[in-house]
């Protein structure tokens, strides 16, 4: 057959965009040596020094599904959309009757066990939602107008994120608000109403201070007044009553619980929370990051992490080793090449004539931002910790597969002929 | 959705760049100022985190004998210890290590007090666990969370029983030690002397510790030594070196009286060294070591033969005949009698001063005694009327001045005073009565109220050895320096000669000793014996002597005491002999014979060719 302008050379068909599939095997090489670091202990456990092993293996598997979904028509990926979104959400509420715990996070029902083959059906639910969202975004005549037009996609997202919350998942649930600003913001959403559909959250962070509060309420004011032809009276109430009550009863009903109780709750949002004390963790991570310095302790030379002082090091805390052991300089490359990534998706985005690739391409890189930012961010005490991984680094199969699949999509659409 | 404008996708990517630069700006901000800013502080805490300060013990100072031969030295010990940990896990960590270390409840319940009242400190299990334990620890390392193990010296005392009270014993410093003033510098769980050179030496023997850095786990488990910060060496105590000759105390351990109690002390002639100190019962110092077991500590504590009672400095006893040197000396100092004279009332068995009278030892008396015949004798009626021409004022001042009230000042603690009158006041202070001048004579013959250490009389036989000067009996070895000398016999060559003539014949033939003359050597002394407290089934036996070749000046100057034992020349003099004997032989390299006194020859029918009968 002779070539024709509809089929991509051969570089195209395998490796979808080169620069994005290299960016994202770098990383995942990257994090298989930091996984194999972070099992090099004083006392070995049986599982993390074996860990890398099996994120070698983990890596085929991704790449194989990385390479099968490049080779998928983009109308079937459109297609596939809402029936993914279906099974997505089906899946989640199996999991919460029949999950199980696994490595590290014994005590949850994240994963389903298939005969021999386990997964999380949260991480298919990223995909699936993004699909699901870019489906139902694109299908729009114009970008939304009115809080009313949020209402929709807003539903569409909270649905999966109240599934996964109740796992409990809080750092997989933030994902998918990562999702939701970044499509709705594609969109063409204006930025003021993607912060009215923030502010409620704002609000409750906020609250934590009367003071900062209460100017942040009068500008809420202030800015709802301004636009106020643009808004619905009833939007605008309530918003308004939404912030009211976020920033004005939430706080003195966390203040009535008893230590116990809002431990509890914080425990229900994070179990991996301060297992031995309060903010072991998060200190012990800062000590390895601060400790590594400008150059680092050396590959698999970090004495925290060697002498189990860091916790979670291959999963969640994979950040902290490379802190440690590479110091300010692999820090900085580590970023370097997750903002690379992410310029690449949104350069991708900006030159696909789709608009269903353009915002599967936005929820990406939401999903992946808000990954990246929190993980990383709570390694150093910028965001409170979270159980959330880091993408192509951390140790889990599950996520790798879902990150590699991400990146076909981001690939396997952004080449799509208009 | 409408294909948006090429325009407005630029907007919107530069929009979400700019986001994305800024929260990527955010993360290298902070990360800089943790890693590049404050990153020493975070070093400190990553340290402090991973490395345990352990003390290093410093090996106490080598102690060595006159010869150089070693009598207490450090051979390597391995402790176990526990980092500190709440008292709970602490005692969950002992109850799993209890079948390993052979620890009982009873310890257990101890050692977790001890964690408890010390929670910063490391508690240490054991400090003498057997290899096999060590073993066997290790090798379920992983079981064992803030566990660590260490060779540590331990104290070796090779000369064991025979050495027991002259070098004392080292334990954990005490509670009650450490607030005195003595263990100012001293830290809980330091090993210490307790007793003996080993108290009286001890800033010297201690030597200072060191610190050595262990690196941990999250959980306590002790992954290796640290060598990166300067971890500082312990410095060994000196070594000391003795007068003490460690064969001589082992002799003498050996030959004492089996079953008896007692005390032998042996000086030096040249230098007042003391050559070797002994008491029976005595005890072996290795026992301490380590901790003494409970049982063991009991037993010695209620033993009715009190082996931790050091006779020889701390044990009192009237001396008896052997004080009649005293008195002869003083008589002689005095000029009250001359040493040919005949005192002018020959001994019938007794003497009656100013309405009292008071007995010879022999019935039938000794007839006419010069000062020589007196001593050889022991006649009581010569002493008794030299006695009184001294005069009761002057033979209390007399004998204070030669310290008979007073401690010698040997280098080992808690030596007792002498028991003696200083002057006609302490018998007011004490009884309430001005003496009358018959006192004097139960003085003059070492009764009455006088006590004196085996060591005191051993000082004073000392003097009569050399030229009458005695210097403070010492135990460590000071090359160079010169003798420092308490007091002196302010007496004649001659007069000295006399002295000694009356001890002669004590051994020569047909005196009390005359059995435990040796073939070598010139072997002269007193025997005494002494009746005591009125509990005393038995006198104690006394023998104070001194020993060289023939012809010469003596070389050593020895006390045996043994009490209950009777008799001065058949329970202490033979040991006197013997162990002279064999400091001799060994000082002029011939070899030493199972065989030694004249007793010994003629029990065992060999020929005694110095022996001269009469």
């Amino acid at each position: 057959m002779p070539p024709t302008s509809s089929s991509p050379p051969r570089s195209k068909r395998w490796l979808g965009d080169p620069i994005l599939a290299g960016l994202a095997l770098v990383l995942s090489l990257f994090g298989i040596a930091m996984v194999y670091s972070a099992g090099v202990l004083n006392i070995p456990s049986p599982v993390t020094s074996i860990a890398w092993r099996r994120q070698v293996l983990w890596l085929v598997v991704a790449l194989i599904a990385f390479v099968a979904i490049l080779q998928a028509r983009p109308r079937w990926i459109e297609w596939a959309a809402i029936p993914a979104y279906g099974l997505a959400v089906i899946l989640l509420a199996a999991t919460l009757v029949v999950g199980t715990g696994a490595g590290t996070a014994e005590g949850v029902g994240r994963w389903i066990q298939l005969g021999p083959l386990r997964f999380q059906p949260a991480e298919f639910a990223k995909l699936a939602a993004v699909l699901g969202l870019a489906r139902l975004l694109s299908v729009r005549e114009t970008p939304p107008q009115g809080l009313r037009d949020l209402v929709a996609p807003s539903a569409l997202m909270g649905l999966p994120l109240i599934l996964v919350v109740l796992q409990p998942d809080l750092g997989t649930a933030l994902a998918f608000i990562g999702i939701l600003f970044a499509a709705l913001y594609w969109a063409g959403t204006p930025p003021l109403l993607l912060f009215l559909l923030a502010s409620p959250g704002l609000a409750l962070i906020l609250s934590f201070s009367t003071p900062v509060w209460s100017v942040y309420f009068v500008g809420l004011l202030v800015l709802i007044y301004i636009f106020r032809y643009r808004l619905y009276l009833a939007e605008s109430v309530g918003i308004l009553l939404l912030n009211l009550a976020a920033g004005t009863v939430a706080n003195p009903l966390w203040g009535r619980l008893a230590d116990y109780q809002r431990n509890r709750l914080l425990v229900f949002l994070d179990p991996g929370m301060d297992p031995r004390g309060a903010g072991w963790n998060l200190i012990q991570s800062k000590v390895a990051i601060g400790s590594g310095g400008l150059t680092g302790k050396g590959f698999t030379q970090g004495t925290q992490k060697r002498l189990d002082f860091l916790p979670e090091q291959h999963t969640d805390f994979i950040f902290s080793v490379i802190g440690e052991e590479l110091g300010f300089i692999g820090v900085t490359l580590a970023v370097a090449l997750f903002a690379f990534l992410l310029l690449r998706v949104i350069r991708l985005a900006e030159i696909t004539p789709d608009p269903f690739a353009g915002l599967v391409l936005f929820g990406i890189f939401g999903a992946w931002l808000v990954h990246i930012f929190i993980n990383i961010g709570m390694t150093i005490g910028l965001v409170p910790i979270t159980g959330i991984p880091l993408p192509f680094l951390s140790y889990g199969g599950t996520f790798l597969v879902t990150c590699w699949a991400f990146t076909a999509l981001a690939a396997r659409l952004a080449r799509r002929e208009a | 959705m409408k294909q948006p404008h090429p325009q407005a996708k630029r907007s919107q990517a530069r929009g979400a760049m700019v986001v994305l630069f800024v929260l990527m700006g955010v993360l290298l901000v902070s990360f800089f100022r943790a890693q590049v800013v404050r990153g020493s502080t975070w070093v400190l805490q990553s340290d402090s985190n991973r490395l345990r300060v352990l003390q290093v013990p410093a090996p106490r100072g080598t102690i060595f004998d006159r010869n150089g031969r070693i009598i207490a030295d450090n051979v390597p010990a391995y402790s176990v210890s526990l980092f500190p940990a709440p008292p709970d896990s602490i005692r969950a960590t002992l109850e799993r290590l209890a079948p390993l270390l052979e620890l009982d409840e009873e310890r257990i319940d101890v050692l977790v007090d001890e964690a408890r009242a010390n929670r910063r400190s490391a508690l240490r299990v054991t400090d003498n666990a057997p290899f096999e334990s060590i073993a066997a620890v290790e090798e379920r390392r992983a079981d064992f969370p803030g566990v660590f193990m260490e060779m540590r010296p331990r104290r070796r005392y090779v000369g064991g029983a025979a050495v027991g009270h002259a070098l004392g014993y080292v334990g954990e410093v005490s509670a009650a030690e450490l607030e005195s003033a003595f263990f100012q510098d001293y830290e809980r769980g330091m090993i210490v002397g307790k007793d003996g050179l080993e108290r009286q030496y001890e800033q010297k023997l201690q030597g200072r510790k060191g610190v050595r850095y262990v690196e941990v786990d999250a959980v306590g488990r002790v992954v290796g030594s640290f060598e990166g910060q300067a971890a500082a060496p312990a410095v060994p105590g000196q070594a000391i070196h003795l007068n003490l000759d460690l064969d001589l105390m082992e002799y003498i351990h050996e030959h004492f009286p089996p079953g008896m109690r007692g005390a032998v002390v042996a000086l030096n002639v040249e230098d007042g060294g003391v050559l070797a100190l002994y008491s029976a019962p005595s005890f072996d110092p290795n026992d301490f070591v380590g901790g003494i077991s409970r049982t063991l500590w009991n037993e010695l504590n209620q033993d009715p033969s009190r082996p931790l009672f050091n006779r020889a400095v701390v044990g009192r006893y009237p001396p008896a005949s052997t004080w009649k040197l005293a008195t002869a000396a003083i008589g002689l100092e005095m000029g009250v009698v001359e040493p040919e004279e005949f005192m002018p009332q020959a001994c019938f068995g007794s003497y009656t001063f100013q309405g009292v009278t008071r007995r010879c030892w022999r019935p039938q008396g000794h007839g006419h005694q010069d000062m020589a015949g007196a001593i050889a004798h022991s006649c009581n009626v010569y002493f008794y009327q030299l006695g009184l021409r001294i005069g009761l004022e002057r033979l209390v001042e007399e004998g204070t001045r030669l310290g008979f009230g007073d401690a010698c000042g040997v280098d080992l603690p808690r030596e007792s005073l002498g028991v003696f009158p200083e002057s006609l006041d302490w018998w007011q202070r004490r009884f309430n009565y001005r003496p009358f001048e018959n006192e004097v004579m139960a003085l003059s013959i070492g009764q009455g109220p006088n006590d004196q250490t085996p060591l005191k009389m051993a000082q004073f036989y000392l003097a009569l050895a050399r030229d009458g000067s005695a210097p403070r009996p010492q135990l460590l070895r000071t090359p160079g320096q010169d003798p420092e000398t308490d007091w002196r016999l302010d007496l004649s060559e001659a007069s000295l000669q006399t002295l000694r003539d009356g001890l002669r014949a004590v051994t020569a033939p047909g005196g009390t000793a005359h059995l435990s003359s040796l073939e070598h050597w010139e072997f002269i002394g007193k025997t005494g014996t002494a009746q005591g407290s009125p509990t005393q089934e038995r006198a104690h036996a006394w023998f104070a002597g001194m020993a060289g070749p023939w012809g010469e000046d003596p070389e050593i100057a020895i006390v045996v005491l043994v009490e209950e034992g009777e008799s001065g020349s058949a329970a202490a003099a033979p040991l006197a002999a013997k162990a002279s004997d064999f400091f001799l032989r060994r000082k002029y390299g011939i070899p030493v014979d199972t065989i030694q006194t004249l007793g010994e020859h003629l029990r065992s029918g060999t020929p005694a060719p110095w022996a001269r009968w009469n």
